[in-house]
């Protein structure tokens, strides 16, 4: 039905149930197979590479992955646990053991409480969908200070940009440090002007996601905003 | 149904109908996605004279905890019609009616969705009929539809939902209050048209063989057009801004970011 060469169709927005490919592609993410076509499970953009038919979701909700960093928030504390709200469907219990201290038993409410931010990796995920996150790596922290933004987290690739790039900028032109969750919460430290204009530039980026030319436009933003401060 | 009788013509010498369709011919139909930025995904239908929005929240951690399935995600949808509605004012809160709804819509849309994707999960829709004017249940179904897509929830395919019925003896698709209150027969339809299945099938009043079949062909068709609207809308929402967005140098940059 549609074109299957890999240069066209980049941006062909489909909806679930539109076919993609009935040539014999493999299913990449976001597709389902019935016999050898492959249709669209989300609302997205085709995306083909090689011989890979995939859906990039335009919407929809945070769903952990091994080796994902992700911004969580303390919920609850229990004797050995806390129980950390990672923005998914699941919550997500960080064990003491996993934890860059000693923690005696009990004594957890003395580590961190309800409200407190951390920066966490996703561990494990099995097949009944229970998350296993951990601090204990490097860089891995309680988050102290600064603010935490909500954004949609499919768009969260559009904010680090091409290896980085965009999150490169955005730290060097505000002079702030943000780190970016992939569960879509951005942590983001420094001057208050400078916190507005990060803030401001990533709000565009989530409304502008799709769209052409953004790199541009949000350099121009983060320009016009520091030629303003002076 | 039937009880009821009026001094209404439900149809003319010419073959129209009480607002001049034609038996083949729907309502006008609008549907936008997205209009609610609270939720996760929503949907806003405007039919013949119906008003439905529509929200969808989730996959969600699901409450209360008994009613989680260790296998597979609960699509949960609550139906209400608001007190201002109707003509003489609804009381508030559920009734038999809207739970009957609920229930039906909820199984229509379980018969799509991936639910074993998000097992102990649920994914909580909500329609609320802003304005009522017969042909609720499926703007209902229509709309929530459309917002769970919006809401990037996996989904084999969308569900489309139209109604036939019988008035002045005549089979007819869509019909509109007259014709639901004083016609003879009315069947609401919901259906999958990439499977060809059907989802949600009632009938309320009395019919042929022949009739039924006849009503559920133009229902089917019915939804066939709806599908397309439904589409529409979803691309819709993506679209302009692609579109209308200044072309710059660096396109191709920003083309791969996505990819």
């Amino acid at each position: 039905m549609q074109a299957s060469d890999s240069k066209e169709a980049s941006r062909e927005i489909v909806v679930p149930g539109d076919l993609l490919d009935s040539s014999g592609m493999r299913p990449g993410p976001g597709t389902f197979t019935e016999g050898r076509k492959v249709y669209a499970a989300l609302l997205g953009i085709k995306t083909v590479r090689q011989n890979v038919v995939g859906v990039v979701p335009l919407s929809g909700q945070y769903m952990p992955e091994r080796g994902d960093m992700i911004v969580g928030k303390i919920d609850d504390v229990s004797a050995s646990n806390w129980l950390v709200d990672i923005n998914a469907p699941y919550p997500a219990p960080l064990h003491v053991n996993e934890v860059p201290w000693r923690v005696e038993f009990g004594e957890t409410s003395k580590f961190m409480v309800p409200g407190d931010v951390v920066l966490l990796k996703v561990v494990d995920i099995d097949e009944t969908r229970r998350v296993h996150v951990s601090m204990k790596e490097h860089g891995l922290r309680k988050l102290t200070g600064g603010m935490i933004l909500d954004i949609s987290p499919s768009k969260v690739p559009r904010v680090i940009g091409k290896n980085g790039s965009m999150i490169q900028m955005l730290k060097n032109a505000t002079g702030c440090r943000i780190y970016v969750g992939q569960n879509g919460r951005i942590w983001i430290d420094g001057e208050l002007d400078d916190i507005v204009k990060a803030v401001k530039a990533v709000k565009l980026i989530e409304d502008e996601a799709h769209s052409v030319g953004l790199t541009e436009k949000i350099k121009r933003l983060l320009e016009d905003g520091s030629r303003k401060g002076e | 149904m039937g009880g009821m009788t009026t001094d209404i013509k439900l149809l003319d010498e010419n073959g129209r109908r009480v607002d001049g369709r034609t038996p083949e011919e729907m309502r006008p139909l609008k549907i936008e996605a997205g209009v609610l930025k609270r939720a996760d995904g929503s949907a806003y239908v405007e039919w013949g004279l119906n008003k439905v929005l529509a929200a969808v929240y989730g996959p969600r951690e699901c409450h209360p905890r008994h009613m989680q399935n260790p296998t597979r995600a609960l699509v949960q949808c609550k139906y209400n019609m608001a007190a201002f509605s109707v003509d003489d004012r609804k009381r508030p809160g559920p009734d038999r009616r809207s739970q009957e709804i609920s229930k039906i819509t909820s199984e229509a849309l379980t018969h799509v969705v991936f639910t074993e994707y998000f097992p102990r999960t649920s994914i909580d829709v909500y329609i609320e009929v802003l304005q009522a004017n017969a042909g609720t249940r499926c703007a209902g179904l229509t709309a929530a539809s459309v917002a769970l897509a919006d809401a990037g929830v996996p989904m084999r395919d969308l569900v489309a939902s139209c109604a036939a019925g019988k008035a002045a003896g005549t089979m007819m698709v869509d019909l509109g209050k007259e014709e639901d209150n004083f016609g003879e027969a009315d069947i609401p339809v919901g259906y999958v048209p990439r499977t060809k299945e059907i989802v949600l099938l009632q009938m309320d009043g009395d019919l042929t063989h022949d009739e039924y079949t006849k009503g559920l062909n133009m229902a089917i068709n019915g939804c066939e057009k709806v599908y397309e609207i439904q589409r529409d809308a979803l691309k819709r929402r993506y679209q302009p801004r692609s579109l209308d967005a200044e072309v710059g140098a660096p396109q191709d940059a920003a083309q791969r970011e996505v990819a």
